[in-house]
């Protein structure tokens, strides 16, 4: 190479430019649409022994209505289907609070390994030595990155580490003898924070934020006492920016004997640079769709992970994973003051192997640089589109993402955040989150993650500045977005109303 | 490895344009007193190349049912997956998108969840389904909870021939819902007299049971009714091509573990939840829901709906606090069904109950080995009493290529669960009875 690469202008917005992204326009019906009698894909070796039938009064009497295709039907379908549908592979895709980050292949291509895709979860230890220890080191790992003493692996999501997360601090006043009947929630958390505190028999005491977007630390003291489990708290926050006074907040609820829950969901801001444990939570969940980039799966599979203090440790569920002197692993179930089982067997090994594979391929430095770049990418975004779509909290510092507003937008125009968010569509993005956290009006959640490179922010900005100017130019584009979809906006008042549910 | 992109122009010039000179002070809000003065106590990071090592030694530490012959069930089937199912639930349009929040990007989910309901319901003979729970243990206890918030009766009675790991997943989930499970007895490993009095909210009841044997489930659903509770039935989704549904023997709720559709044992997870249940009960289901409905140009979408039921609409009033679910696990069952079909469905579960039957004659004729409840009929699997220990005897067989099933704690330990899938020959189900016989002797 002997020319200069371009030095400073910036690359044209090719990675956003309008495509069809959510595929073709012309309809399809369903997979049942296809089914003609008689017409079938499956096939099966000859039964090789004798017919042995059910009994005839527990026999099925009528066949159930499946379709009847054949192979080449099902795989135009949902080939088709998949063409309708925007993954982090299609592009860009700055959902605030979901973290969708890229999902490397190589962490699909180990989840395959035969010795862990067709382990059996009734086999014994001794059998399952590797996929064990893989646990076991991942277990460690988790302790190290929140500064918890142990962990378990078993919840197969975060809301569920949630629930597990509570009943711990549930088993533990239980055992200090303790009657306590709330537990505190700031006003911009995620909705499975309450649904979870209600599920571990608690009631929610919702705590103010302050001015700047962050837990109003004198609220909180007035409004806990020695009725209250805990607090459950992310850090940084709901809105993107990290409590400041952290320190203040666990050591208030500390004093009225609760204990303080962090909830991962901003985990991947801070790794490397501070660490849940050592600003005094007790109990910790991770996301590690979020923190470590296994894929969503269009709305699962997760994995919720629970780290916890040492004290907290005898209520950890079971089983658990041990390793003997003789450095061979097995699980232990032997454990008076655990919660008991949070899962059929021990949660979503297969996403648990795909966080083992980022944990370990990034080490402690590519952690590290995982929040440096996704802090980095946030507040470059923000800075560029803060003119249009000021900050919710300006004087804040926002970390993984920030949270805006078209709140003036609006009051000018009358185009909201979700007509902003249907136009981003028409130019080529999947949008960013729209109206959470609740207590920011009109707010638009974006988070870029850290696997973006400079040309698509400044790509997505000028979409978002684009939207802005034609909110006052030609405001139909809004409205009418989007148009380049395989459905425009739907009626969801209809879908409730006239319950539809199945072919 | 690393996967962020940015040069270190590109860091100076994003630095630059927010005004700041370093890294380091996009995190100033950090107060000193809580920041980690060290690197993590982790590994350097690894190439690509060298991961794939680190793992694959792992894996290699491991036995699994690819070089063992599987006749371990109790909740986790060696049943065939086959090729077309995972290239098209694992294209990555599926697997690398989010929960459809925004509905004109995610037909392709929205539609095969859609899909996936319906087969659900089709299979069960019930009239909605959601989009996915976690498993069959975490569905159970979502069923409960759907049981006792449809009024004031708060008991839950269980079969003692329901799977203990889900009994002991209630266990758990009852410390905050405010219930525990209380067993009622069988008899022979199977059926039972459940008291059902006007607190009992729910009757569950597992079939085929926990011992692969067939409950009469329409007296047992019945007893549940009389006692004015919702019978909750655990079922077996590929038992369905032969065996009478759920909505048939009367459930109110049926639950299952979804991985025999179309998804690997992958040491227990990530599998699949399925339940089912009226439509009278439908605002009570908890998780996402897909609805069919219609655009602004009048064509036929699919959107979430009732979502007044979910976490982050109705926060601590949700149904659940369920968000991520297991869609991909859904997505890849609905692919199963669509290959199955419904002859497909009943010829498998033909072959499983014969092969099994077969299993089960020819491991008798093991002197020592016997039936461990006579002649109850059975689906796909049955315990049977050995001579020996069985945990013992499974691990000699695992010396011999075979796991040959899970060990109870029924027959002071000496109960094995020998589960019979369309992928057993008659070659090896003789290969196993062979084995056994010299093991034993």
């Amino acid at each position: 190479m002997t020319e200069e690469s371009p030095a400073t202008e910036p690359v044209p917005a090719r990675v956003g430019a309008p495509v069809r992204v959510g595929g073709p326009p012309d309809g399809q019906g369903t997979l049942k649409d296809l089914s003609r009698s008689g017409r079938r894909a499956f096939s099966l070796p000859e039964l090789d022994v004798p017919e042995a039938p059910v009994p005839a009064d527990q026999a099925r009497r009528d066949a159930p209505g499946l379709p009847e295709v054949a192979e080449r039907d099902l795989v135009t379908h949902y080939t088709r289907l998949s063409q309708r549908n925007y993954g982090v592979d299609t592009g860009f895709y700055p959902l605030g609070s979901c973290s969708m980050k890229y999902n490397p292949k190589i962490a699909e291509r180990v989840a395959q390994l035969p010795g862990f895709l067709l382990g059996h979860p009734h086999q014994p230890d001794h059998t399952l030595q590797g996929s064990l220890e893989l646990l076991w080191r991942l277990e460690r790992a988790l302790c190290e990155i929140t500064g918890m003493a142990r962990a378990t692996l078993q919840p197969p999501a975060g809301a569920c580490g949630e629930l597990t997360g509570l009943l711990i601090m549930r088993a533990h006043h239980e055992r200090e003898g303790r009657q306590r009947r709330r537990v505190a929630i700031p006003d911009s958390s995620h909705g499975t924070n309450p649904a979870s505190v209600r599920l571990a028999g608690y009631e929610a005491l919702k705590i103010p934020s302050d001015a700047r977007g962050l837990v109003d630390v004198s609220a909180l003291e007035k409004l806990i006492d020695e009725d209250v489990a805990g607090l459950m708290l992310t850090n940084p926050n709901t809105l993107g920016m990290f409590e400041e006074e952290i320190e203040r907040i666990t050591e208030a609820v500390h004093r009225i004997g609760g204990l303080v829950y962090y909830d991962g969901a901003n985990l991947n801001a801070i790794l490397g640079r501070c660490r849940p444990g050592d600003m005094g939570f007790d109990i910790v969940h991770i996301n590690t769709h979020k923190t470590f980039a296994t894929p969503h799966g269009g709305g699962g599979p997760g994995a919720g992970p629970v780290g916890v203090t040492q004290r907290l440790v005898p209520f950890l569920p079971v089983p658990r994973i041990e390793r003997d002197e003789d450095g061979s692993f097995r699980l232990d179930s032997e454990a008076p003051d655990s919660i008991g089982r949070m899962h059929g067997f021990l949660g979503n090994f297969g996403v648990l192997v795909r966080a083992y594979a980022y944990v370990f391929l990034h080490g402690r430095d590519g952690l590290k640089e995982v929040a440096d770049r996704a802090v980095l990418n946030a507040n470059y975004l923000a800075e560029r589109v803060k003119e249009a779509f000021p900050l919710a909290h300006p004087d804040g510092r926002p970390m993984h993402e920030f949270v805006a507003t078209a709140r003036p937008l609006k009051e000018e125009t009358g185009i909201r955040a979700m007509d902003v968010a249907k136009r981003v569509i028409d130019l080529g993005y999947h949008p960013s989150t729209v109206y959470f956290p609740l207590v920011v009006e009109e707010a638009l959640m974006v988070e870029p993650t850290e696997t973006e490179t400079k040309e698509s922010l400044d790509a997505f900005a000028e979409a978002l500045l684009q939207a802005f100017r034609e909110a006052y130019e030609d405001p139909d584009l809004l409205h009418e977005a989007p148009v380049t979809t395989p459905v425009r906006r739907l009626d969801e008042a209809r879908a409730a109303r006239h319950l539809t549910l199945r072919w | 490895m690393k996967f962020a992109p940015h040069t270190d122009d590109d860091v100076d010039q994003m630095l630059e344009a927010i005004g700041l000179s370093s890294v380091d002070q996009l995190f100033d809000r950090i107060p000193d007193t809580v920041r980690l003065d060290r690197a993590l106590e982790l590994p350097e990071g690894v190439s690509e190349m060298e991961i794939q090592a680190d793992m694959e030694a792992l894996a290699a530490r491991n036995r699994s049912t690819d070089d063992l012959v599987c006749f371990a069930g109790a909740g986790a089937y060696d049943h065939y997956v086959p090729a077309v199912v995972w290239p098209l639930a694992g294209r990555s349009e599926f697997y690398t998108s989010y929960t459809p929040y925004q509905p004109e990007l995610s037909q392709g989910v929205l539609q095969a969840l859609f899909e996936y309901q319906s087969m659900i319901c089709e299979l069960t003979g019930l009239e909605v389904s959601n989009a996915s729970l976690y498993d069959g243990a975490t569905a159970l206890a979502e069923a409960v909870n759907l049981a006792r918030s449809a009024g004031s009766r708060g008991r839950v009675l269980v079969s003692a021939a329901v799977d203990p790991r889900y009994v002991d997943t209630l266990r758990t989930y009852g410390r905050g819902a405010g219930y525990q499970p209380e067993v009622f007895d069988v008899v022979d490993g199977r059926g039972g007299e459940p008291e059902v009095t006007d607190d009992v909210a729910c009757v569950i009841v597992q079939h085929p049971n926990a011992y692969g044997l067939l409950e009469p489930a329409r007296e047992l659903f019945g007893a549940a009714h009389a006692g004015g509770a919702r019978a909750i039935q655990v079922f077996d989704p590929l038992s369905l091509g032969v065996l009478a549904p759920p909505g048939d023997l009367r459930a109110d709720i049926a639950v299952a573990e979804g991985q025999v559709l179309g998804n690997h044992v992958n040491l227990g997870g990530p599998y699949l939840g399925v339940i089912a249940t009226r439509l009278d009960d439908v605002r009570r289901l908890p998780g996402r829901i897909v609805g069919e409905t219609l655009d602004v140009d009048g064509r036929v979408g699919y959107v979430l709906t009732l979502q007044a039921r979910e976490q982050h609409i109705r926060r601590e009033k949700a149904t659940s606090n369920i968000c991520t679910n297991q869609t991909l696990m859904a997505i890849a069952a609905t692919v199963y069904l669509g290959w199955l079909g419904p002859q497909g469905l009943e010829e498998l579960g033909r072959q499983c109950a014969s092969k099994a039957a077969y299993a089960a004659e020819r491991l008798s004729e093991v002197p020592g080995v016997e039936p461990l409840f006579g002649d109850a009929p059975f689906f796909k699997e049955f315990p049977v009493r050995l001579p020996r220990p069985a945990d013992e005897v499974r691990d000699a067989l695992i010396e011999r290529g075979y796991l040959a099933g899970v060990p109870l704690p029924d027959a002071d330990g000496h109960a094995l669960l020998v589960a019979v899938t369309e992928r057993r020959s008659r070659e090896e189900i003789d290969g196993l009875a062979m084995t056994l016989k010299e093991v034993l002797a």
